[in-house]
C-alpha cells in the first residue's frame, strides 16, 4: 500500500509458469515478481490454481512448463531444477499448508527446533559431535532453542512452549505453523491461507505479526487468502487468478476496482442482472 | 423422570431390558463358542501306537464352553454400566501406573539394572533363571532396535528378525570359514545388517503404513528361504553349527583348555562350573542391550532423531522443511537393522548353532507385539513387555496346552484397557519450561 521509496529489490520472478495434470491445466501462463519486503497476494476463486503455484514453488511439483528464479544470497536459483527437499534450504522458501501440517505428536517447542534442522545437523557433524555431547554442538542447540524462543514470543506461545502441537487451539496451531517456517531463516515465506479458520481479532492480529515480520526482517511474504480483510490489509501488490490464468495484478486498491476481478467473483450473468447501485458496491468483493 | 427413579437406573438393573433381543445375542455368542470350540477342545488327537493317530472326543467339554460363554455374555449385556465402570477402572490403574512410572523414571530404571545385575547372584537364582533372563534381555534389545524404526520413525517393519537373521548368520559364516571369534565378528554383524537394512529400505521409500508392512513381511520371508535354499553357503536346513563361544577377554569357559591356552576358571583360580559362561552370557547381553538403549535415548536428542519423529508425524512438512526423507528413512532403517544384528551375533554365539528355523514370521510378531504392547516410543514399556511376552508363557507351563489361550487373553485384556501400550509416554526431547520434579 505504502510507496517503497527505496527501488525495489525483486526476490522471485515466475516466468511463464505453467502445470498441467493430464488434461487439466491448472496453472496457465503465468508471470509475475515478488518483491523483498514486500507481501505479494495471490487470490481468485476456489480452483483457480493458486496453491499449485505454492506446490511448484517449494518444490512438491516440477513445473510442466516455466522458470521460476529466486534471488537468494547473492545467487539466481531456478527452483524448478533444485530437488523438492532443498529448496528450503538452498533458495531460503519456506511455507505453511492449507490444512495445518504440524508435527502433532511433538511439543511446540520440539516443532520449532526440527525446523532447524540443517544448521543443527550440520553443527552435530552428522550425528557424531552430538552423539560425544561435544561442547560445538551443545552451542549450536542453545542458539537453536534461543531462536526458537524468539519466534514463540512473536507470536505469544511461549507459555505453551512445553505443550504438545496437536493440544493447541486451533489459532495457535496457525501461528505455530507460521513460527515453524519463519525458524528456517527464509528469504520468502508462503502462506497458504493462514488466516483460514481465525475469528476477526486473531485475524487482526495476524495482520500485524505479518506487517511486523516484513518490516523487520525485510523478507518477502507471498500469501495465499480469502479472508479479504487480510489481503486488502497487509497486500502491497496482488495477483488475482481464475482457472489458471492471471486476470489482474497491482496494488489492493487497483485490483479492486477491476471489472476482469469482479466477474471472476461473481460470475459475469450475475453481475449483469443485478440493480446498478448494489453492482457498485460489490465492486469490493468480500471486504 | 423425577430425580427418584434416575438414581434408581444407576443403582439397579436398567429398567428397559428386552429379554428376547439378549437371550437371541447370548445364544448366538454360544453358538460361535460352539463352532471353535469344537475344533479347538472338542477333538483330541491321540497316539493309538504303531503311528497311527486316533481321534477321542470332549463334546462335554464343548458344553461346558457353551455354557460359560452363554451365561458370561448375559451377564455382560445384563450389567453393561459396572462392566464399563470396571473397564474404566482396570485402564485407570494402568494410566496410574505409567504415570507414577513416568514421575520415577529415574529410580525405576536403576532399581531395574541394578536387580538385573544382581540377578544371577540372588539366593533364589538358578541357571534356568539366567537363561530366562538371558532371552528376556534378547528381546529387549530387539524391541529397541525395532523401536527406532517402528516407534520413533513411525516405519512399520514385520521383518525386522531378517536383519536378526542376516546378524546371526553373517557371525555364523565368519566364524566357520574365517575362524572369526565373538568378539571380532560383532562389529560385523551390525554393519552387514545395517547395510541390509538400507538394502530394505530403497524400494520402500515411497510406502508408508499397511504397505510397507506387506513390503517389510515379504523382505523378511525372503531372507529367510534364501537361507534355507542357499545350501552350499548357509547350510540350508542343516545351518551352521560349531559357532564358537565368547571368551572373557580371551579367556575361555572351557573345563579344559588346549596347550597354552588359560581358562577362565584356571585365571580366577575358581572350580569350573558350566553356569560361569550362562552367567556371562547373560552379562554380555544385559550391556549390549544397555548399549542400545543409551544410544536410543541419545540419538533420540539429536537432529537425526528428532527428523525420524517428525517423520512419523508429518513427511510433507518435513520436505517443506529442508529435512530430507530419504537419508532419515535410510538412516532409521539401518540404525535399527544394525542393533538387530548385534543381537542375532549374540543369539548365534549363545545357541552355538543357527538354522533358518529361528527366524521364522513368528519372531517378527513377537518382537513388533512387544514395542506396540509395550507403548510405541517407550523405552520401558519395551522391558515390561519383553518380560511380559517372554515369562508369560514360561510360567503358563503348568496349564499345559491352554497356556497360549491364556496367553492370547492376556494380549487382549492390555489392548482392551491399554490400547496405547502399557506405557504410553513420550518424554519431550527438551523443554523451555522447567522440567517437572523427578524427570529427566
Amino acid at each position: 500500500m505504502t510507496e517503497v521509496a527505496e527501488p525495489r529489490v525483486p526476490l522471485l520472478a515466475v516466468e511463464r509458469l505453467t502445470m498441467r495434470f493430464g488434461g487439466l491445466i491448472a496453472v496457465d501462463d503465468l508471470s509475475f515478481t515478488a518483491y523483498r519486503g514486500e507481501v505479494t497476494a495471490i487470490i481468485g476463486p476456489n480452483g483457480a490454481g493458486k496453491t499449485t503455484v505454492f506446490n511448484c514453488l517449494t518444490g512438491f511439483y516440477r513445473p510442466s512448463a516455466g522458470q521460476l528464479a529466486m534471488h537468494h544470497d547473492g545467487e539466481t536459483l531456478q527452483l524448478e531444477r533444485i530437488a523438492g527437499f532443498r529448496i528450503a534450504r538452498r533458495a531460503g522458501i519456506a511455507r505453511t499448508f492449507q490444512n495445518i501440517r504440524l508435527f502433532a505428536g511433538m511439543t511446540v517447542l520440539e516443532n520449532l527446533i526440527v525446523a532447524q534442522h540443517n544448521p543443527l545437523m550440520a553443527a552435530s557433524l552428522f550425528s557424531i559431535a552430538g552423539l560425544l555431547g561435544l561442547p560445538r554442538y551443545r552451542a549450536a542447540e542453545r542458539e537453536a532453542i534461543e531462536r526458537a524462543r524468539h519466534w514463540l514470543n512473536r507470536t505469544g506461545l511461549t507459555d505453551r512452549a512445553d505443550w504438545l502441537a496437536g493440544a493447541l487451539p486451533y489459532g495457535a496451531q496457525r501461528r505455530l505453523e507460521i513460527a515453524r517456517a519463519l525458524c528456517t531463516g527464509p528469504a520468502l515465506l508462503c502462506l497458504d491461507e493462514p488466516a483460514a479458520g481465525l475469528n476477526p481479532r486473531e485475524s487482526a492480529e495476524l495482520n500485524e505479526l505479518l506487517l511486523a515480520i516484513r518490516a523487520e526482517k525485510g523478507i518477502g511474504i507471498l500469501l495465499i487468502e480469502h479472508d479479504m480483510s487480510v489481503v486488502m490489509g497487509i497486500s502491497d501488490h496482488v495477483i488475482v487468478l481464475d482457472y489458471g490464468r492471471k486476470i489482474a495484478d497491482g496494488t489492493a486498491a487497483e485490483v479492486r476496482a477491476d471489472p476482469e476481478v469482479i466477474k471472476a467473483y461473481l460470475g459475469e450473468e450475475e453481475l449483469n442482472s443485478l440493480p446498478k447501485e448494489v453492482a457498485a458496491d460489490l465492486e469490493a468483493p468480500q471486504t | 423422570m423425577t430425580a427418584a427413579s434416575g438414581l434408581a437406573v444407576d443403582t439397579a438393573a436398567p429398567p428397559s431390558i428386552i429379554w428376547p433381543a439378549l437371550l437371541k445375542d447370548a445364544l448366538l455368542a454360544a453358538f460361535v463358542a460352539v463352532l471353535l470350540a469344537v475344533p479347538l477342545v472338542g477333538l483330541q488327537t491321540y497316539d493309538v501306537g504303531g503311528g497311527a493317530l486316533g481321534i477321542r472326543t470332549h463334546f462335554d467339554w464343548v458344553g461346558f464352553a457353551a455354557i460359560g460363554v452363554f451365561a458370561g455374555r448375559l451377564a455382560l449385556r445384563l450389567l453393561p454400566r459396572t462392566r464399563r465402570q470396571h473397564e474404566g477402572r482396570g485402564g485407570r490403574a494402568f494410566s496410574r501406573v505409567s504415570a507414577w512410572s513416568n514421575r520415577r523414571a529415574r529410580a525405576i530404571t536403576l532399581t531395574g539394572i541394578a536387580f538385573a545385575v544382581a540377578l544371577p547372584f540372588l539366593p533364589f537364582s538358578s541357571r534356568y533363571l539366567v537363561d530366562l533372563g538371558t532371552t528376556v534381555l534378547i528381546y529387549v534389545m530387539l524391541g529397541w532396535g525395532l523401536n527406532v524404526v517402528v516407534g520413533l520413525a513411525g516405519l512399520l517393519d514385520l521383518g525386522y528378525v531378517a536383519f536378526y537373521a542376516v546378524g546371526a548368520y553373517t557371525f555364523g559364516l565368519l566364524a566357520s570359514d574365517l575362524g572369526f571369534t565373538f568378539w571380532e565378528a560383532l562389529p560385523f554383524s551390525g554393519l552387514v545388517a545395517a547395510s541390509f537394512g538400507v538394502i530394505l529400505g530403497f524400494p520402500v521409500l515411497r510406502l508408508r503404513g499397511d504397505y510397507l508392512a506387506i513390503v517389510t513381511l515379504g523382505f523378511g520371508e525372503i531372507i529367510r528361504i534364501v537361507l534355507l535354499n542357499w545350501a552350499p553357503v548357509t547350510g540350508g536346513p542343516n545351518g551352521i553349527g560349531g559357532i564358537p563361544r565368547p571368551s572373557f577377554f580371551g579367556l575361555p569357559f572351557a573345563r579344559s583348555a588346549p596347550e597354552g591356552v588359560t581358562t577362565f576358571h584356571q585365571f580366577f583360580g575358581v572350580e569350573f562350573s558350566p553356569d560361569q559362561r550362562v552367567i556371562f552370557l547373560y552379562f554380555v547381553i544385559l550391556a549390549m542391550a544397555l548399549v542400545t538403549n543409551l544410544f536410543t535415548l541419545r540419538i533420540r536428542r539429536l537432529p537425526v532423531g528428532r527428523a525420524w519423529e517428525a517423520l512419523r508425524e508429518d513427511e510433507i512438512a518435513c520436505r517443506a522443511l529442508g529435512i530430507n526423507p530419504t537419508t532419515a528413512k535410510l538412516s532409521a532403517f539401518a540404525i535399527g537393522a544394525m542393533f538387530g544384528g548385534f543381537a542375532g551375533c549374540f543369539f548365534a554365539t549363545r545357541q552355538g548353532f543357527i538354522s533358518p528355523e529361528s527366524f521364522t514370521f513368528i519372531e517378527s510378531a513377537t518382537i513388533l507385539a512387544i514395542v506396540v504392547l509395550g507403548g510405541m516410543g517407550s523405552q520401558m514399556g519395551v522391558v515390561l513387555a519383553a518380560i511380559l511376552l517372554v515369562t508369560l508363557p514360561e510360567f503358563g507351563r503348568a496349564f499345559a496346552e491352554f497356556r497360549m489361550l491364556i496367553f492370547g487373553a492376556a494380549m487382549i485384556g492390555v489392548m482392551v484397557w491399554r490400547p496405547q501400550g502399557l506405557i504410553a509416554h513420550r518424554e519431550p526431547t527438551l523443554r523451555l519450561g522447567p522440567q517437572p520434579v523427578s524427570t529427566r
